[in-house]
This record gives structure tokens, C-alpha cells and sequence, in this order.
């Protein structure tokens, strides 16, 4: 199953502590995370994998960038 | 991830980088252990414009103009620039206004803050505590929802206006550059003695800002991020970064004869732990709350966040009323209404973190 969460335009640390609190609910499974920055795009996904998960792809559409986290 | 800089790598060698060029621009003539203090500096350019008359604090210090249009250049090089703005901007000025304040009763931003350690300073150890235990107050708010809202894409010259403002004040320190024993050059107020009037060579000055500028936006160095991402995700990549320009700061000061340990006669310094802890309680709260340390602001400012600019001008005219107000400290001690102020700030801090929190 596949969740998605919208981090445009909140700043730092908030696109963080929203991934972390939605990979600690899910536990395992497919994340989306929209974020519109460079910083958040590396942010969260250096704290996504500090919590085993992988990112399996980063795509651009015009600036904003989608995550897909998989967590096993 | 193809960004150098956001690797561990990458911001320890941004560490090193500025904490070797602050320890250089002291030794080439800024104040004592003020290599880099953006607090200080925007507090000299508030000076600079005249904003309050305190004389030994006016300057236009071209490493503050350097930092926005160095992170606005490295921001359109690596296609990063995001004009955005409308996350509580007139939140995020009042937080600058009293950032300002806090570091004014300590002396120094968390970058002076570090670089103070590294000459020896160990007054400074009472403001890194406060700045952690600011940063620590900050977290809990953010663990209960606390958030300014959401920014907007907007306009390109929205992201445009402070990188414009910093060019205007280059042009304007080129127009009326600082003549010898003059207060005043055209609008521009110059320090004949103290702090102000220290400085290194303007095109040193600029060029080491642009490539701080340069290195810090593209690492997203942080101080105040380092310490919050510690207390809240146990991450220390921001840290050590800054524990990277603490040891490279003092290294260079030890080389250069600029390391002297102790807490008394210690340069822009006051020897009062209760106040430089508090101060920066006061500073690391805001910092907390509105998303970065001072020199964070300045780059996110030069990438296009216009929040971020507002933040910047709030502590611009929060020096102007720390010096016209007596809140900022001198060597003696902390100001006449310091004290005030402090307690004042962490109120409206209060205020701001307990209101400004969306729902569970």
C-alpha cells in the first residue's frame, strides 16, 4: 500500500519530523513524500535511510520533487 | 544524491574551510575572535545606515553582503534558486528582532559564539549551553505541532529583493568608501574606534563572504540545525560541521598566536555567565523557532526565500533597537534594559510557540 504525504512550502525541520512520524506509524510500505526544496529533498531522505528505509526513486516536476521511500 | 556538499564529507570540509578564512579575517583585521559574527556584522550595518548611533559599531561589512550573493550565485549554478515567501513573515521578523537581541546581551551569533571558543574564550561555553538549551526549549514546541505555515512559490523578483538590497549596499560602500579619521562617507556611517572600525581589506572581506556564500548554501550549514537535529533525530551531519570549524578556528588561531584561554579581558566579551547563557537562550529559541541560524538565513535569503530576507531585516533593526534601547552588552557588562529585553523575548517566544500549532 502507498501513502503520500505534502511537505511543499514548510520549512525546515517539518518535512523531517512529518517522514519520520509517518514511517513510525507505517512501519513498512511505500511513501510518498512531495517536497519543494533541495534541502528538504536531501533532508528527508538522509532521515529516511537513517531509519532503514530505501529511496527508490526522486523525480523532478518543475522544481518540486516526489521521494518514494520503501520501507521493507 | 550528487550534491558533494550535503555529503558528511562535504560539510566537514565547509566546517574547516570557514573556520580557517574566520580565523584569517581576524588575524587580516576584524575584531578579536569576530572573524565572522553575523550578528555583529548586521548589527555594524545597521550602524553602517545610520539605524542607531552607536559609534563604535558601524561598518558595511561586505562578508554579510558576500554571504547572500554568494549563496544567490550558487543557488542559480546548481538550478536550487526557489523564490518563495508567506510562511508568517511577520512572525519571522519579530523572531529576528529578538534573535538580535539575545545575541547582543551574549556578543556574537552561534558562529561567534564558536569561534570565541576556538581563541579561548571560554565565556563562550555560557553561551553555547544557553544557545543548546534555546535550541532544546525550540524542539519541544516543534514536538507539539508548532509550524509557521506554508510558503508559496512566487515571483523571481520576490527571491531577487535581498540579493538587490545587499548589491545596493555594495554599490553604496563603493560610492562613499570609508576615508581615514572621517565619521561619515556621504550617507554611510564609518567607526572611528572599537569594533567597527576593524576590519580586513574590503575585497578580502567580500571575497571570503561570497565563498562562504558559496559552500555554506549549497552544505545548508547550519548551526542552530546542528544542535536541533542532534536533540531531535539523534543526526549529527549538521554537527559536525560546526565541531569541523571549531577545530579548524582554533588550529589556525593556535598557529597565528590568536589562542589566549581565559574568561577575563577577553576581546567584544563581558565576563557575566548568567547573561551570556540567557542571552543565548533567548537567540537559540528564536533560531529554533523561525527555522536557522543567522548565517542560514542569509543564504536561504540569497536562494529565494523571501521569509527568510524578513528574518534578516528583523534582526537589522533589532541592533538598531538593542544600541538605541541600551539592551546590547559592552565589555563592562549587560546593558541598562538587557535584562528586560531578555525576559520580554522569551515571552514573546512563549506566545509564539504555544499559539502557533496546527492541530494533532
Amino acid at each position: 500500500m502507498s501513502e503520500t504525504i505534502d511537505e511543499r512550502g514548510l520549512s525546515c525541520p517539518q518535512p523531517v519530523l512529518d517522514t519520520l512520524a509517518k514511517i513510525a506509524a507505517m512501519g513498512s510500505g511505500e511513501l510518498d513524500v512531495l517536497v519543494d526544496t533541495e534541502a528538504s529533498k536531501e533532508n528527508v531522505a538522509r532521515a529516511a535511510q537513517g531509519k532503514g528505509w530505501r529511496v527508490e526513486s526522486i523525480t523532478e516536476d518543475g522544481g518540486e520533487y516526489t521521494l518514494k521511500l520503501i520501507g521493507a | 544524491m550528487n550534491n558533494f556538499f550535503a555529503t558528511r564529507t562535504g560539510i566537514v570540509s565547509v566546517g574547516l574551510v570557514i573556520g580557517c578564512l574566520a580565523a584569517l579575517l581576524q588575524y587580516l583585521g576584524n575584531p578579536g575572535n569576530m572573524g565572522i559574527c553575523v550578528a555583529c556584522f548586521e548589527r555594524d550595518i545597521a550602524g553602517a545606515v545610520g539605524l542607531h548611533r552607536a559609534g563604535v559599531v558601524q561598518y558595511m561589512r561586505p562578508e554579510i553582503i558576500g554571504f547572500v550573493l554568494g549563496g544567490l550565485g550558487a543557488a542559480l549554478f546548481g538550478r536550487d534558486f526557489r523564490p518563495r515567501a508567506g510562511s508568517a513573515p511577520i512572525v519571522r521578523f519579530i523572531l529576528g528582532v529578538f534573535a538580535m537581541i539575545g545575541a547582543l546581551v551574549f556578543l556574537g551569533c552561534p558562529w561567534r559564539a564558536i569561534l570565541r571558543l576556538a581563541g579561548g574564550d571560554l565565556n563562550a561555553l555560557f553561551g553555547i549551553a544557553g544557545l543548546i538549551v534555546g535550541i532544546g526549549i525550540g524542539t519541544l514546541f516543534f514536538k507539539q505541532g508548532y509550524n509557521l505555515g506554508r510558503s508559496q512559490k512566487t515571483y523571481g523578483s520576490v527571491g531577487l529583493m535581498m540579493p538587490l538590497v545587499m548589491a545596493g549596499f555594495l554599490v553604496l560602500m563603493l560610492l562613499y568608501p570609508q576615508v581615514e579619521g572621517e565619521p561619515q562617507s556621504g550617507v554611510l556611517f564609518y567607526s572611528l574606534k572599537g569594533p567597527g572600525a576593524m576590519h580586513a581589506p574590503l575585497l578580502i572581506s567580500l571575497g571570503v563572504g561570497l565563498v562562504v556564500g558559496v559552500i555554506a548554501q549549497r552544505s545548508r550549514f547550519c548551526t542552530m540545525g546542528a544542535f536541533r537535529d542532534l536533540i531531535l533525530f539523534k543526526q549529527v551531519h549538521l554537527l559536525s560541521g560546526v565541531v569541523a570549524l571549531l577545530a579548524a578556528a582554533f588550529a589556525v588561531n593556535l598557529v597565528l598566536g590568536q589562542f589566549h584561554p581565559g574568561f577575563d579581558g577577553q576581546p567584544v566579551a563581558h565576563t557575566q555567565g548568567l547573561w551570556n547563557f540567557m542571552g543565548m537562550v533567548l537567540a537559540g529559541l528564536c533560531f529554533a523557532l523561525a527555522g536557522g541560524c543567522p548565517g542560514r538565513q542569509l543564504f536561504m535569503a540569497g536562494e529565494g526565500d523571501g521569509d527568510a530576507a524578513v528574518f534578516v531585516f528583523g534582526m537589522i533593526v533589532g541592533a538598531a533597537f538593542a544600541h538605541n534601547f541600551g539592551l546590547a552588552s559592552s565589555p563592562k557588562g549587560v546593558g541598562p534594559h538587557g535584562v528586560a529585553a531578555v525576559f520580554i523575548g522569551l515571552a514573546v517566544c512563549l506566545f509564539i510557540g504555544m499559539t502557533m500549532r496546527k492541530k494533532a
